[in-house]
């Protein structure tokens, strides 16, 4: 072997040797592996997608042509081979219902969901945060048992059952948001980014911005209140454990105030666990969405998803499920990261 | 008088029970003595260390008792007063240094905060150049080589032995009239225990420092204090100068509890003792060694001994003195 392979082979070894690379290429494989599995789950369930897609008022030699346009006359393993062909020039097939490139459709549908999944964790994380927080510094207080409540509650009831709650206590009896929608009728943002928010602060239209954020806070707070729920007890119990450590007593020892041994000292140890369990969920959250999203008529990926599987939409399930597969990919590399930011003892391990 | 307890007692309460740990403990140090506090494990030594800086963990209450503290009762002290005692008078060693440095700081964030409230005490707010002119200065005092790494380095990333001398050096940075070490080498290799006894010992000296020694190695006691209090099952059991204590013990348990220990030089643990420390939730409500005691009579059972002068600078609470 030369001198310049060792050093190649090393160098790769090194690269391999990252926990994120490592990661990245894991959630490859397994993105991969999805791929295969629903693919073929998609095409033995029962029920003649062709059919479903002309109808059956069209006659049976059209619907034959269609099968053989599709390629459903192929072996499974063929028709996968011509996908992933087709994934790799940037498609993902042809859309039963609508008639375009899945890709194509998910890039419409894809940001109401991104929108509110994104405005999910921002209102997940300052909750959680803020509820945690009160609630661990005085345990058993008045405020902290409300909080208690409030959890117990949080983590029994569903979220699908929230967003009914929420939608007839704030939108239809108090009328303090709207009930339905992205945007009130008559405002209108020029799509940039598909995200209203986004969009209507680079059109300057702040009015639309307001509009589009009270459309976000329901259907995002009944996504967001079980994960509070659960991360605010988390970060409370470790709270109130930690401020008993040794490592804790030595600040107070040393006479350093009550703010910085508590916000500093206290709370970046106990955030460690509440952040590692955001990675399931978020698991959760991005199933949730889909119920959250039929019932706020959001025009997200999920009516879209769920027409698919009603239909039988072959290549538009695939689609919709790999990109499932691929945001909780990336939120879980998001989280990584951050226990990795909060604790030194994985980063160095990693 | 530097320091004096009396009468102190400390519960621990959980949703259930309480625990009666200290049981009306005394406790006094001089100007400039070392003072040893030898017992075994359980025995309260390390609740009695955290009494004296009011750093009690959460569930600890303290019903009765007093800390008198340069002449002030440290327990009705004001904040203010009790902050400059923490950060300039007393300084304390924890027992487990791993336990005792937050896992997810490096050391450098740590001590700069320590130093930096101290100095702020004194009316000085210093630059970070500053800081780490201190920071480096107090890690060559107690010997860490490398001082710029160690101040780079989370507390996981040193040796047991490191970690230690850095526990040291917050400590000193405190102590500038009383040291409080709580077992400072039980959790150490055996090599390195008898340096870091050595670099204490000639801290002390070196700055004058009054010092109280938690220990159940009883040969390291007998090498480094002056005075001895025993303690068992959260009561003061006998107290003396080390010489007469070691030489002449009065007291029952401190007679086994010397016997029991192979030799006084060595790092021994006295606890060859039949029998353990008494539940704390409903402890004897007599002499609480009384379960244990080979001379046990009937008034043991139920009568809490008092302080007997047997000699001077001698006491023993024992029955068998009366
Ligand atoms: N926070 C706490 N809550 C409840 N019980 C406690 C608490 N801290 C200590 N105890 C109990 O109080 C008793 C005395 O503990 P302490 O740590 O003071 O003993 P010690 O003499 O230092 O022992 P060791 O030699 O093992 O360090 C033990 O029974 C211990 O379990
Ligand atoms: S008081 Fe009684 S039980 Fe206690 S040590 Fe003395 S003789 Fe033993
Ligand atoms: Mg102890």
């Amino acid at each position: 072997m030369t001198v310049e392979n060792v050093t190649t082979s090393t160098r790769l070894q090194k690269i391999l040797d990252n926990y994120y690379v490592r990661k990245i290429l894991l959630s490859i494989v397994t993105l991969f592996g999805i791929s295969i599995l629903i693919f073929t789950i998609a095409r033995v369930l029962p029920g003649d997608p062709a059919r479903l897609a002309l109808g059956p008022r069209a006659p049976e030699d059209v619907v034959e042509q269609y099968r053989k346009l599709l390629r459903l006359d192929q072996p499974i393993y063929v028709q996968y081979f011509y996908w992933l062909l087709d994934v790799f020039n940037g498609r993902f097939g042809l859309s039963l219902v609508t008639f375009r490139d899945v890709l194509t459709d998910i890039i419409e549908f894809i940001p109401a969901t991104v929108e509110l999944i994104i405005f999910t964790l921002i209102i997940d994380v300052i909750g959680a945060l803020s509820l945690g927080v009160i609630s661990g510094r005085k345990p058993n207080s008045i405020i902290d048992n409300a909080v208690r409540i409030f959890a117990y509650a949080g983590i029994a009831i569903p979220s699908f059952v929230w967003a009914i709650i929420l939608q007839l206590v704030l939108a239809n009896w108090l009328d303090l948001l709207p009930a339905y929608g992205r945007l009130s009728l008559g405002i209108e943002v020029n799509r940039i980014t598909g995200l209203i928010t986004v969009d209507a602060l680079l059109n300057g239209n702040l009015v639309a911005f307001a509009d589009a954020i009270t459309h976000l806070i329901i259907p995002s707070l009944s996504l967001a209140i079980g994960s509070i729920a659960q991360e605010a007890r988390i970060l409370r119990a470790n709270l109130i454990e930690n401020i008993n450590k040794d490592y804790i007593l030595n600040m107070y020892a040393h006479g350093i105030p009550n703010s910085i041994i508590f916000f500093k000292y206290a709370l970046k140890p106990s955030m460690i666990p509440t952040v590692t369990i955001m990675t399931l969920d978020m698991a959760s959250t991005l199933g949730n969405a889909f119920l959250v999203e039929l019932i706020f008529n959001w025009p997200g990926l999920s009516r879209y998803g769920i027409t698919a599987m009603l239909r039988k939409d072959l290549n538009a399930i695939v689609g919709v499920v790999l990109v499932i597969g691929l945001a909780y990919t990336i939120a879980s590399i998001i989280i990584d990261l951050l226990v990795s930011y909060l604790d030194p003892r994985v980063r160095y391990k990693r | 008088m530097l320091l004096e307890i009396n009468d102190l007692h400390v519960y621990y309460k959980s949703y259930w029970y309480i625990l009666k740990v200290l049981n009306g403990v005394w406790l006094r140090v001089d100007k400039g003595e070392r003072v040893g506090i030898i017992g075994e494990s359980g025995s309260g030594k390390t609740t009695l260390l955290k009494s004296i800086l009011k750093i009690l963990p959460q569930n600890g209450i303290i019903p009765r008792g007093e800390i008198r503290y340069d002449g002030k009762n440290i327990l009705k002290l004001g904040d203010n007063e009790l902050t400059k005692i923490r950060r300039k008078e007393i300084g304390i060693i924890f027992q487990d240094p791993m336990a005792a440095l937050n896992p997810v700081f490096t050391i450098r964030e740590q001590l700069y905060d320590i130093i930096k409230h101290k100095m702020m005490i004194e009316g000085h707010n210093p630059s970070s150049r500053e800081l780490h002119e201190q920071a480096v200065k107090i890690l060559n005092d107690v010997r860490l080589p490398d001082p710029e790494r160690v101040l780079e380095s989370y507390p996981f990333q040193l040796s047991g032995g490191m970690r230690q001398r850095v526990m040291i050096a917050m400590a000193l940075i405190s102590a500038e009239k009383l040291l409080l070490a709580d077992e400072p080498t039980t959790n150490l290799d055996v090599t390195i225990q008898d340096q870091i006894l050595k670099l204490i010992h000639k801290l002390v000296i070196e700055k004058n420092l009054s010092t109280i020694l938690v220990s159940h190695a009883l040969g390291m006691v007998y090498q480094m204090t002056d005075r001895v209090f025993v303690l068992y099952a959260g009561d003061i059991m006998e107290e003396a100068g080390t010489n007469e204590l070691f030489n002449h013990p009065k007291h029952p348990y401190t007679q086994l509890l010397i016997s029991s220990t192979p030799r006084l030089s060595s790092v021994g643990v006295g606890e060859g003792i039949k029998g353990k420390i008494p539940d704390y939730r409903n402890p004897p409500p007599g002499c609480r060694f009384a379960p244990r005691c080979p001379y046990v009579m009937d008034k043991c059972i139920n009568m809490k001994p008092g302080k007997i002068q047997v000699n001077k600078d001698h006491v023993v609470s024992c029955h068998l003195y009366d």
